[in-house]
């Protein structure tokens, strides 16, 4: 048996167990997250020259969201191949969001993202179909032998073989002396002098098997510790932590940042969710049209095909015109999903997908359900890129899905999968309830507020990847991290480091360790102190807000702070790693929370529905909202839309610098 | 190092049927999904690469060397593989998908219907 509780049996923890003990290290650059953004990150700045640090909760070999694998390279409009410019696809993508997505990483990820992939190839990784296993197929371009996924005529989102990336990457940081500390959870920021807003000046971390303290004095910080999950669907009794994301993601970032004066942006948009859901199925491992799968053929239990239809509703013939612009449209932005979910995304944008009315179409007798997703009248080249390259290179899919169904006997050229999306008719899995939300586990999300040096409003304290409430993509991770990298470097270079303050550091050990102690008559476990926040959040910010409901929500959160948070134990350093989530969890629950009473109107593409402000969009509410805490509480501010400016203009220059800079090593 | 959560060692040999029983232990439920890789004893070494490269920290290595890891938070698990992928013994471990997790497919010439 390989249980724990093997007869009753109980193991002595395997790791010597050091609470308390300090670990002091020095560097210019730390980097907190060695997930995709974080070794980027890191692997730019020891380029520049600079000695690097990644502080990593996992292990950076495989940790963060795509770990196990990537299988699109989202918006490279830098490509040979591309048929938009990155300018027009970053306005598209813009305004694809009514305005809110960050415009300073879009730019970045659209205009570098092929740039970067090609260092991905340096560093080994398989970029191009390089034994023409491809040739002939319409979604291959025979001169760069790039492959490329959607929009065949436009060619700007490429397939990659990414099951791999993580690895190299890992080998590239050692190779390049950045020093690597996995399963060390960073716990807070500290600033000079510990003054509250002050210069970055390093961080604190707790080894997450030994509960050793680590502390890292640094001339610049990196936040790339992803998005925080778990804010209104809790549960670990249905799939893992039911996660779309990996549920180290706490958000620990947010936290972080919050508690020294950082600013965060975006924090009020929260989604009904298809993805995060304890009911869904694995990850890509169920029949669909979307994404990996996309454009899958779906048919019903009689063999009925289900057809397919353009943004203009015209009815689509074949597969290859499923992978076109429509009559009149330049581009399209992803397709597939018929789903009925409130989506505001505009037409001008919008790809193919099956017919949206097919729940209807079914409940009158036209189609039969179940349906699946029938792989083997799919031409010979769109079979074998979906079910090889892309299941076997998607995050998560290559043992999950190809390896396990494939030992269980499924054959793509002869076996339909089951979908359990078009169950209801619907392209898309929707929610139970609408209660059951997401903050950033798919989708544009809010998070750290930045600059054209993708630093924050506090000196020194630089984000890349998924919390700069831009891309939630592999590309934009990569892109963006090693932007900030660069720019971090320079930084370092450029400032002397700063002075730790004994007193923060003091405070912060007291904080982190103090779950131990919580052995007395009452305690309470992170699991359900988690689910208490998350039913919190699903009755008093959900589907629709108002300012009484926001407030219950807000004392309720406050009640928890003080009484139940308190109680929180851990009994050995893992545990201790996941209280201390779920105490950042709450944190950001209460941000968010103050994010929504802060915006006196509805938004569409904020999915946000204040029923006692309903007037929709208005155009004085067409901005960021920003929020801080202040050393007298938290201080609500806001930012014109596209308060970036010119993309280009802004860009360019630092670019020329970072890769200047970067030439050195 | 082990040690047992009760007083009493098993030493009798099971019998349910004639009212005695191996000892008997005060376990509470396991969490579930309770087992999200199966290990193969007789093919995997001990050599404890899963447990270094897993993304939630599931496993903590067998006490006992040579021993396949222990799932000590089999809930935590994300289902991504890099335990499965990066172990050098094919076959060593699997992913056990959590039944409400196992999808069906059909044969398309045939109608016939299987699962994971
Ligand atoms: C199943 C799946 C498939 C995907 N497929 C694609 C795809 O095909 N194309 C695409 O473009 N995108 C894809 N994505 C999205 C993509 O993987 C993410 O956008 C990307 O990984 C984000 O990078 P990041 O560095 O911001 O976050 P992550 O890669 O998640 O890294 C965050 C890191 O921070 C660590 N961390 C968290 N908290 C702390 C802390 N307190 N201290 C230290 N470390 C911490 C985590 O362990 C993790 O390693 C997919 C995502 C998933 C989940
Ligand atoms: S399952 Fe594989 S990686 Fe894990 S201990 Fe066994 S042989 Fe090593
Ligand atoms: S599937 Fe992922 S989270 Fe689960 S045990 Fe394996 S490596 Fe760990």
């Amino acid at each position: 048996m390989t249980m724990f509780h093997d007869k009753g049996r109980i193991h002595n923890w395997p790791y010597t167990v050091r609470y308390g003990n300090e670990q002091r290290v020095e560097t210019d650059v730390l980097v907190l997250g060695g997930g995709i953004a974080g070794v980027w990150a890191a692997i730019a700045a020891a380029r520049c020259g600079a000695r690097v640090v990644i502080m990593e909760k996992a292990a950076t070999v495989r940790s963060g969201a795509g770990g196990a694998g990537v299988d699109h390279w989202q918006w490279a409009a830098d490509n040979p191949a591309s048929g938009v410019s990155p300018e027009d696809l970053t306005e598209a993508l813009i305004e694809n969001q009514g305005g809110y997505r960050n415009g300073i990483s879009t730019y970045i990820q659209c205009a570098s993202a092929y740039e970067t992939l090609v260092e991905m190839e340096r560093m080994g990784g398989k970029v191009r179909d390089t034994d023409g296993e491809f040739r002939g197929a319409e979604f291959r371009d025979d001169a760069s032998k790039l492959l490329f996924a959607y929009d065949y005529t436009n060619r700007f989102v490429i397939r990659v073989w990414g099951a791999d990336y993580k690895p190299l990457l890992r080998k590239a940081c050692k190779r390049l002396g950045v020093r690597i500390l996995d399963r060390t959870a960073a716990t807070g920021l500290l600033t000079s002098g510990g003054q509250h807003g002050g210069r970055v000046v390093g961080a604190t971390g707790v080894n997450c098997r030994t509960g050793a303290f680590v502390v890292v004095k640094a001339a610049a910080v990196i936040l790339a510790t992803s998005r925080p999950q778990r804010i209104w669907t809790f549960s670990s009794e249905l799939r893992g932590l039911s996660t779309f994301r990996p549920p180290s993601d706490a958000g620990n970032g947010y936290a972080m940042a919050w508690r020294i004066g950082a600013k965060l942006t975006m924090m009020e948009k929260s989604m009904r969710s298809a993805f995060g859901s304890a009911y869904s199925f694995p990850a890509y491992g169920s029949g669909n049209a979307i994404n990996t799968w996309y454009p899958c053929n779906i048919i019903d239990a009689n063999g009925k095909a289900v057809p397919w239809v353009d943004c203009n509703g015209r009815l689509l013939e074949s597969v290859s015109e499923r992978c076109r612009p429509a009559e009149g449209q330049k581009f399209f932005i992803m397709g597939g999903g018929s789903s009925s979910l409130p989506h505001p995304g505009l037409k001008q944008y919008l790809g193919p997908k099956p017919i949206p009315d097919l729940e209807q179409r079914m409940l009158r007798g036209e189609f039969s359900p179940p349906f699946y997703a029938d792989l083997t009248s799919m031409p010979d080249s769109e079979r074998r890129v979906i079910w090889g390259l892309m299941v076997g290179n998607e995050g998560k899919t290559r043992i999950p899905v190809m390896k396990t169904y494939m030992q269980s006997g499924f054959d793509p050229d002869k076996d339909m999968l089951q979908t359990y999306d078009f169950l209801r008719g619907s392209g898309m899995r929707e929610p139970v309830v609408p209660q059951e939300r997401t903050f950033g586990e798919s989708g544009v999300c809010g998070g750290l507020l930045v600059d054209w040096d993708l630093m924050s409003n506090v000196p020194g304290l630089f984000g890349a990847g998924d919390l700069v409430f831009g891309g939630q993509d592999h590309s934009h991770a990569a892109a963006t991290g090693r932007y900030a990298g660069a720019r971090a470097a320079l930084f370092a270079r450029r400032q002397a480091a700063g002075e730790l303050c004994a007193e923060q550091i003091a405070r912060e050990k007291q904080r982190v360790y103090a779950p131990l102690a919580k052995q007395g008559a009452r305690s309470l476990d992170w699991k359900e102190l988690n689910a208490g926040i998350a039913r919190v959040m699903q009755n008093y910010c959900s589907e629709p807000k108002n300012d009484e409901l926001l407030r219950l929500a807000q004392d309720w959160l406050m009640d928890i702070e003080e009484n139940e948070a308190p109680l929180a134990a851990a009994d050995n350093p893992h545990k201790l790693m996941r209280t201390l989530d779920v105490l950042d969890i709450l944190t950001c629950a209460k941000i968010i929370t103050e994010a929504c009473l802060a915006r006196h109107a509805s938004s569409t593409h904020l999915h946000f529905n204040r029923i006692d402000f309903p007037s929709l969009d208005p155009p004085e509410w067409h901005k960021w909202i920003t929020l801080r805490k202040g050393s007298r509480g938290t201080e609500i501010d806001d930012m014109p839309i596209a308060f970036w400016g010119g993309l280009e203009r802004n860009y360019r220059p630092r670019h020329r610098e970072n890769l200047e800079a970067m030439g050195k090593k | 190092m082990e040690k047992t959560a009760t007083s009493t060692t098993p030493t009798e040999k099971s019998d349910v049927g004639n009212g005695t029983a191996d000892a008997v232990y005060a376990t509470p439920n396991a969490t579930t999904p309770g087992q999200p890789v199966v290990f193969d004893e007789a093919i995997c070494t001990g050599c404890d690469i899963c447990v270094y490269v897993c993304l939630e920290d599931v496993f903590i290595p067998n006490p006992v060397k040579g021993k396949p890891p222990l799932i000590l938070f089999p809930e935590e698990c994300w289902y991504c593989g890099p335990c499965v992928e990066d172990c050098p013994h094919e076959g060593a471990i699997r992913i056990n998908h959590p039944l409400q997790q196992r999808v069906r497919w059909k044969r398309k010439s045939s109608g016939e219907h299987f699962r994971v």
